[in-house]
């Protein structure tokens, strides 16, 4: 067991190095670089001063060889040091920080929404005995899935904002102006929650265990909630290890949507204006979060099935 | 719409019972007594009757066997006795009336109430039929938790105790294991723990040994056997082996097709069976004393004959074994490194033409030695002829060639073929795998093969999906032939299929041998099948050979004690010999 961690512990550095090396070399082979767009936009009259340029290209290296640049840049971020922004001089590791808790805070409601929502939906879809009712909610997920965000987003903000006056349109005040862009979020996570969830639990339903567990005289509830759930988890977990990546990217839309301060405009920003060390940043603190959590959710499958830490020794074992 | 599994019939109320004794002992009266029950199942193509007006009675404390080939709804009929049919399933009519109740016409909570304390299930398959994310004594006590017998900790005690009145050694330590950690044998005591933890006065088995070796079966047998005598607990056992129902059941049903075509006392069904299908069944149970398909093949190349096998003798083997030896390296344990010695020392000889057989229980390394044969596998030591060829190391273009020389028959015909492919391409893949002809030449050819396996031509463009097991394992045998192999090996070809089938597909197999010269690895845990068709048998025991010689010496005069234990097991020492002449194959 703890080999299998520090072997996936490793493994989740060599991720972090790709995301990093990927990006900076992406980036590196874009057009034009900040401190050309950082001028420009400084100077609303064209006129550029070519010394000024190279007296800044020098201060933040970028006239050095590719290679050097990434020698000394990935020096530094193994420091935790990623550089300042470009667009406002500020540290990166300073505007993640300041940004990290909103989003968090936003991604986290998601993710709880869309495992109870798409949860309970998964299971009420499998449980009823009424056709109708059971295709209905099956069809419910492929349409979360196929609504663009921002679109929902607006819906929810024209019936709940400006008609029903429930909720906030925009903002970062508190609980209540965090549903809706939560809610925005969690529709197409939580649809594939649903998705992938219900058609486990259609598979489990179908097995022997099931079979004898309704011989014993279990009732539907029972059979549905202590034999087939935990059997159709696993599936589903996967699927909200990977999902939780897809709500990093959301949130770029979600918070421009609502005007919320976080991760996504930082990212939304940092984009727009070129701002290479910041998104660098962003993209090797997204990959960052998205390892843990898949690492967390690697960690908690043994718990749900005891046969897959024999698995692993026994791939182990044979290798 | 109506719902699956349950019949609109709430309104009636439960006819009163009949008098029934108390304990159960009253013999005359029966404790389920099934009437006219119909079943049918709800497909996509329709409405097709599974269980047409079955009546049918157990007695308490008595084994009734209810026997038939697969399809016949014996199946149906014992799972509509606790209302838990497959998707789509419908009582139709009939009832079932067990103790003071109406099953069929219970609600489902009442329903509930009988599942368990009233009737127990065994069910089919032990390695799929526990919750694999439980632990066992979780399972098992879950029965008396859902029926309110035991508060939790007390459960959790009287579950070990139910284990170990299943004959589960260290009930305790199992307890508290899951499934995965159990081996096929122990997971069916762990499923007879659950049927019995409640006292049901009836124990549904639904072939509760088929998954299982023959002398895992004997003892489960054996101890279900015990327990109902003990308890005076009755048994409905649903097999398709005759020889397992004649040696466990007072009386005996035979199901044909959704009826019940005969039934009555064990011993006088099976020494004057009145209908034709219950003599058919019989004829073809593969049996220790009946004539074998080696010998009853046709002979069309004379060399090749088994009888006379001195000309053979003089070529040399086919394949050639020696000291071959097979490791595997098992999970760390606390002693450090284990290794488990799979296949240990095995020395075989196959002659061209001649059917070796390899029998033994599972894990007593047959099928890796024949993997190794095959080169699926590397051997850890040893040697491995071909033709007088060395392939023990072989790599790359020498694989290939023997891949194109020898051939595989797997056990189950329902996963071998893949569904998405006509038959036409499944048997013309190894033929396109090797560029054999083009694609007309290709077609005439697998034409010729599916004439040769008894199937009609239109079959080629058929699905898998559209074929019965049998057809299946037709196919699968003229892919095996496409290429004129010289070896085929031949993995349980016939364990998943029916006792009647089975026999046909067994003397296909010698009669293509008799014709093409093809010799058979032929691997099995059914020593009445390996006397159908072997030349020579090599018994196998904890990855070693333990004892090897013509079947028919073998099994008259068995040397080593495993081979004596083994042919003991087989169940059907009470069928009676089969006459030749009531064989009727179609």
């Amino acid at each position: 067991m703890r080999r299998y961690v520090i072997k996936r512990l490793a493994q989740a550095v060599g991720v972090l190095w790709a995301a990093y090396t990927v990006s900076f070399l992406v980036l590196d082979f874009l057009p034009g670089d900040p401190v050309s767009a950082m001028a420009g936009a400084g100077m609303d009259s064209g006129q550029v001063d070519p010394a000024r340029i190279a007296a800044l290209r020098h201060e933040y290296g970028f006239d050095k060889p590719v290679l050097a640049q990434y020698a000394d840049h990935l020096g530094r971020a193994l420091r935790g040091d990623f550089g300042d922004a470009v667009s406002t001089g500020r540290p990166v590791t300073a505007t993640l920080a300041d940004a990290l808790p909103q989003t968090l805070r936003l991604t986290g409601a998601a993710l709880l929404l869309a495992a109870v929502l798409g949860g309970g939906l998964a299971v009420l879809a499998t449980y009823t005995s009424r056709r109708w009712l059971r295709q209905l909610l099956l069809s419910l997920p492929p349409l979360g899935v196929s609504v663009p965000t921002f679109w929902v987003g607006l819906l929810l903000v024209e019936a709940f904002s400006f008609r029903l006056h429930w909720f906030p349109a925009f903002g970062n005040d508190g609980l209540r102006g965090l549903v809706l862009p939560a809610l925005t979020l969690a529709i197409p996570t939580g649809a594939q929650v649903a998705q992938v969830l219900a058609k486990s639990l259609l598979t489990a339903l179908d097995q022997a265990y099931v079979e004898t567990a309704r011989a014993k005289g279990a009732g539907r509830w029972r059979v549905h909630l202590r034999h087939a759930l935990r059997n159709a988890s696993l599936p589903a977990l996967t699927v909200v290890g990977l999902l939780v990546g897809q709500l990093i990217a959301g949130s770029v839309v979600v918070e421009t949507v609502f005007s919320r301060d976080g991760l996504g405009r930082v990212t939304a920003a940092a984009v727009t204006a070129q701002d290479i060390p910041l998104v660098q940043g962003v993209v090797v603190f997204g990959a960052l979060i998205f390892v843990s959590v898949n690492l967390i959710v690697d960690l908690v499958y043994p718990l749900l099935d005891p046969r897959i830490v024999v698995a692993s020794d026994r791939r182990a074992g044979i290798a | 719409m109506t719902r699956p599994g349950r019949r609109e019939r709430r309104s009636r109320p439960p006819v009163p019972a009949h008098p029934l004794d108390e304990n159960g002992t009253d013999m005359t009266t029966p404790l389920l007594e099934i009437r006219g029950l119909s079943v049918s199942y709800r497909t996509r193509g329709g409405t097709v009757a599974a269980v047409r007006g079955v009546d049918l009675d157990v007695f308490p404390g008595q084994v009734t066997a209810v026997v038939g080939e697969s399809g016949s709804g014996k199946s149906t009929t014992a799972h509509a006795v606790i209302r838990l049919l497959a998707a789509g399933g419908m009582l139709d009519a009939g009832t079932i009336r067990f103790g003071r109740h109406d099953l069929v016409t219970l609600s489902e909570a009442e329903l509930r109430t009988v599942r368990g304390t009233g009737i127990g299930l065994v069910p089919q398959d032990p390695t799929v039929s526990l919750n694999p994310v439980k632990r066992i004594g979780e399972q098992v006590a879950e029965v008396l938790r859902i029926h309110g017998l035991a508060t939790r900790r007390a459960a959790a005690a009287e579950a070990v105790a139910v284990l170990d009145r299943a004959g589960l050694p260290d009930a305790a330590v199992r307890a508290r294991q899951y499934p995965h950690e159990l081996s096929g044998g122990m997971r069916q005591r762990a499923l007879i723990a659950v049927a019995i933890a409640a006292n049901p006065r009836l124990i549904i088995a639904d072939e509760p040994t088929s998954a299982l070796d023959v002398t895992v079966q004997r003892v489960i047998l054996d101890h279900l056997q015990r327990l109902t005598e003990e308890s005076d607990t009755a048994i409905l056992l649903v097999t398709h082996d005759l020889g397992v129902a004649a040696d466990r059941a007072q009386r005996l049903v035979v199901m044909e097709q959704g009826r019940v075509v005969e039934a009555g006392e064990t011993a006088t069904v099976l020494a004057d069976p009145q209908h034709a299908y219950t003599r058919r069944l019989l004829a073809s149970a593969p049996s220790l004393t009946g004539p074998s398909a080696a010998a009853r093949a046709p002979i069309t190349t004379a060399p090749r004959d088994a009888s006379r096998p001195e000309p053979a003798e003089s070529s040399p083997p086919l394949v050639e074994v020696r000291h071959l030896v097979k490791e595997f390296r098992l999970p760390r344990a606390a002693g450090g490194h284990r290794t488990l010695r799979a296949v240990d020392d095995v020395g075989l000889t196959l002659r061209r033409g001649q059917t070796l057989a390899l029998v033994g229980e599972s894990g007593s390394g047959k099928s890796t030695t024949a993997r190794l044969v095959l080169r699926l596998t590397d051997p850890t030591s040893g040697q491995i002829l071909f033709d007088g060829a060395d392939v023990t190391t072989a790599k790359g273009a020498q694989v290939r060639q023997l891949r194109r020389r020898a051939q595989l028959i797997y056990q189950n015909p329902y996963a071998s073929l893949d569904p998405r492919l006509s038959i036409g391409e499944v048997i013309t893949e190894p033929l396109r795998a090797f560029g054999v002809g083009d694609r007309a030449a290709r077609l005439d050819r697998a034409r010729d093969l599916l004439d040769r396996v008894a199937l009609p031509a239109a079959t080629l463009e058929r699905r898998p999906a559209e074929l019965s097991g049998g057809q299946r394992q037709r196919v699968a045998i003229a892919r095996a032939l496409a290429l004129s192999p010289d070896l085929v090996v031949c993995d349980e070809p016939v364990s998943a299929l029916d006792v009647s089938v089975q026999s046909q597909v067994l003397e296909l197999l010698a009669e293509l041998q008799a014709d093409t010269g093809v010799a058979y690895l032929f691997i099995s845990h059914d020593l009445a099948v390996v006397r159908q068709i072997a030349h020579q048998v090599a018994v196998m025991r904890a990855g070693r050979v333990v004892e090897t010689g013509p079947p028919a010496d073998l099994f008259a005069e068995p040397r080593h004690a495993y081979t004596r234990e083994l042919l003991a097991a087989i169940p059907g020492s009470r069928l009676p010999v089969p006459v030749a002449d009531t064989a009727t194959t179609s």
